[in-house]
Parts: structure tokens; C-alpha cells; sequence
């Protein structure tokens, strides 16, 4: 039930937004928790954000996996 | 493959299933344990702990929100409906058993209940229909507890009030670690749950009780990972608090969440189903939204229930204790077309992912 699922930032009017879900599901889902803009993602949980997404904390993370990965343990 | 699509990319989880069975230590039984029905449901769903060592186990803590409220809770439900208030809820509720019975059977008796997709929703049906009382049912963990509180916080109309049922996740965690038999060698923390409290509620569990404690995503590498992480810790002897979910989880967690979450309730002891009662484990309404507090407003308090039914271990599944196909009900009594307990209830509980996921083996 803590499932929360990215969309895309369509229209914002006052606290809600309207977001795409992906090929064309849209919805409206309120935004007073994060602080984003049309064109920005977000993670929604039960139609509400709960934080905003960025690209390049995700490339982010590839990263840190591919240096954990490339130690070896002694 | 751009780098973006990494997250489940076989070959990746290949390498690092490879690296996990490298440092695996040869005979010793390791035990780490989540706390999320999306984890559960990742790790069966892509079939996770057939890439693991034998010896390398991945078990279920209490991490269905739904599984865990207790039958007492539902009664309530049941019985405000009964009184001709309209109950909403998260479908899942709907369905859980209470001690006589379900939300979904006071439905087919009568009662006016509703699944809504979040609580938005069903304040527009109380809109709607001015001359009708709802109540929201608000189940859920940390991460659904704010959306409970903003709508609290901005005067719902009149004919709204809340039957609040949120839980908090580092507690049932502590719980487990007291269960001396249970003998855990880290968690893997819910992702989403941390988006809103930050990593600092989990600081105990390292420091405290020395466990290795790693924030894990919902992709199948980032539970991969996490696995990695934490037998990375075992392997040197140590205890730290890691974050492998750092696109989404901040240190400090989602301020404006944990704002509205203190504005509007207070913290408290309550009872879990099948495990008892927890301190400090539940939020209830401040006194000052008393006029949004459904126990109130209708004058039901039910402090006893029936939680779990006879011959059912689903107080044995929540704590990870047993596994579903332990229980002598899974798949042969208790199906997801006919759930006996909350376990199989609920698109989140262990024994209902397992029926939908696990390879079928058991049948």
C-alpha cells in the first residue's frame, strides 16, 4: 500500500496538478507536500506527491552501484 | 540500454547476485528481514531469492498496512457504517476480516461503503453529497499518514470525519528485534515509508542494537543492492545506517510531510493484529480536530476483537516467524479467492503475494 508510482507535471492550479502517469493515463493529484513545476516528475502515493524526481539523482545512483560494485572485498 | 533503465536490467542483477554469492560466507545461515509488502512483492514478483546463496535468507516483517489493523479497528468501521454513515477506504480494507465481518460483507448487507483511490477523492464524494456523512478510513504507514493530515489541516466540510488506523514502521521494527528466536542480521527499510521520515528514525537500529540497516528502492537491482549492502556490513563486522534509495529518501525526509503529520496528530500506543500492543506506534487525532474524529462523532469505541481465526497463522507470518507455505491453511483453506486471514487479504500481505507470485511448487 506505501506504493508510489512517478509521473510527469502537466498543469498545476493552486495545490493540485494534473499529472501523466504514462501513455495518456492523466489524473489529478494534489501537490502542497513538494515544490515542482510543469514539466517536472513526481512520486505519487494514493493521489497525492510525496517528492519530486530528478534525472540526475538516478544516473546518481547507477553510479554509486557501479563504484560498489567495482571494490573488491578483501 | 541508456543508463536510466538500469533498474531492471537482467545483466546487472546477474553481477550483482554474482558479488553477493562471492562474499557470501560458505555455511553460516544469514537472515535479513524487510518491513514492506512492495519489497515482498519485488523480491517475488522477479523472483530475487532464487538468485540469492541457499544459505542467504530474505524474510517478511510486518509491512502490510492493512494486514495489521487490528479486528477491533474494523469493527468500528463496520459498525459506523452500520449506523448509516457512507465508510471509504483503500480497496484492500474493504475486504479484511473483522470479528464478525468485513467492511465488503456490511456492504452486501446494506451498509453504503466505498473504495476511493486516496482520501482527494472521497472528500469530493462527502461534497457531492452534502446531505449524506462520510468517514474516511485512514489506513496506512508514514507514507500515507500526510495525506490524511494536509486534508485534516484545511477544514474538511462538516459532513467528513476520519477513522484514523496510521501505524509507524520503526517501532514494529524494534518489536522484532526483541523477539529473542527471530535472530535477524539486518533490515532492508522501506523505501517509501522513509521518503517522508528521512533516515534518522532508523539511527537506533545500528547504534542500539548493532544491525545493519540499509534504505532500500523498489526495483529489482535496488533490492539487489540493498541485499548487497547489508551483507557487505556483516562481512566486515559492521553496523552503519546506508541509504541505497538516495534518488528518492533525504536525510531529513519530507519536511513539509512531517510538518502537517505533528500539526495534526499525536503519537500514541495501539494495538497491532497478531502482534499486540506496540508503544508509541500509532498517530490519533489532536483534541482540537475532535470534531473530525469518527469514534467521537458516533460514539464508538470497540477495545476487543477477534484477530485472528482459529487454525490461521497469520500472527506467525506478520513477525516473518513462518513463511506462508508453513501455514497448513496457504493455497489449501486460505486462497486469494477466499482469503481466511488479513495475510491473504490484502495485494500487500505475504501469503497473497506469494499465491499470485511464488512458483507453484506447494500446489
Amino acid at each position: 500500500m506505501c506504493l508510489a508510482i512517478p509521473a510527469l507535471v502537466v498543469k498545476i492550479e493552486g495545490d493540485t496538478a494534473q499529472v501523466d502517469f504514462g501513455q495518456g493515463v492523466l489524473r489529478h493529484v494534489n501537490i502542497s507536500l513538494v515544490d515542482t513545476r510543469v514539466g517536472g516528475y513526481v512520486l505519487i502515493h494514493a493521489g497525492y506527491a510525496i517528492q519530486t524526481i530528478n534525472d540526475n539523482e538516478a544516473l546518481e545512483t547507477i553510479k554509486l552501484w557501479k563504484e560498489i560494485l567495482s571494490k573488491e572485498i578483501e | 540500454m541508456t543508463e536510466k533503465f538500469r533498474f531492471r536490467e537482467p545483466e546487472l542483477a546477474k553481477k550483482i547476485a554474482r558479488k553477493i554469492a562471492n562474499i557470501a560466507p560458505a555455511d553460516e545461515l544469514i537472515k535479513f528481514c524487510h518491513v514492506c509488502g512492495t519489497h515482498e512483492w519485488s523480491i517475488t514478483h522477479y523472483g530475487l531469492r532464487s538468485l540469492l546463496p541457499k544459505n542467504i535468507e530474505v524474510i517478511a516483517g510486518p509491512g502490510c498496512p492493512v494486514c495489521i489493523v487490528p479486528a477491533s479497528e474494523i469493527d468500528e468501521a463496520v459498525q459506523i457504517a452500520q449506523k448509516g454513515a457512507v465508510i471509504t477506504s483503500f480497496g484492500d480494507v474493504l475486504r479484511v476480516p473483522g470479528s464478525e465481518k468485513s467492511l465488503l460483507e456490511a456492504k452486501s448487507e446494506g451498509a453504503d461503503v466505498r473504495i476511493v483511490y486516496g482520501l482527494s477523492d472521497a472528500i469530493q464524494l462527502a461534497k457531492n453529497e452534502p446531505n449524506k456523512e462520510f468517514v474516511f478510513f485512514a489506513v496506512g504507514f508514514e507514507t500515507t499518514a500526510p495525506t490524511t493530515a494536509i486534508e485534516i489541516l484545511k477544514n474538511p466540510p462538516a459532513n467528513f470525519s476520519f477513522l484514523v488506523s496510521h501505524r509507524l514502521i520503526p517501532p514494529a521494527m524494534e518489536l522484532l528485534l526483541g523477539l529473542g528466536d527471530l535472530q535477524i542480521d539486518g533490515f532492508i527499510a522501506p523505501g517509501h515509508v522513509s521518503v517522508i521520515i528521512g533516515l534518522k528514525p532508523y539511527e537506533l537500529f545500528p547504534r542500539v542494537y548493532r544491525m545493519p540497516t540499509v534504505i532500500a528502492g523498489f526495483e529489482p537491482n535496488d533490492v539487489l543492492m540493498g541485499i548487497y549492502m547489508l551483507l557487505k556490513q556483516h562481512k566486515e563486522n559492521e553496523a552503519k545506517l546506508e541509504n541505497e534509495y538516495s534518488r528518492m529518501v533525504k536525510w531529513q525526509g519530507n519536511l513539509k510531510a512531517l510538518d502537517v503529520m505533528n500539526k495534526a496528530f499525536n503519537i500514541v500506543s495501539s494495538n497491532w493484529r497478531g502482534i499486540g500492543r506496540l508503544p508509541n506506534s500509532a498517530l490519533k487525532l489532536k483534541d482540537v480536530f475532535e470534531n473530525y474524529n469518527a469514534n467521537k462523532k458516533y460514539d464508538i469505541k470497540v477495545e476487543q476483537g477477534r484477530d485472528i481465526l482459529l487454525g490461521c497463522e497469520c500472527h506467525l507470518v506478520i513477525i516473518g516467524k513462518i513463511k506462508p507455505n508453513e501455514c497448513p491453511m496457504f493455497m489449501k483453506t486460505c486462497t486469494p479467492q477466499n482469503p481466511v486471514g488479513a495475510c491473504m487479504v490484502s495485494s500487500e500481505g505475504t501469503c497473497r503475494v506469494w499465491a499470485i507470485s511464488s512458483e507453484l511448487s506447494f500446489l
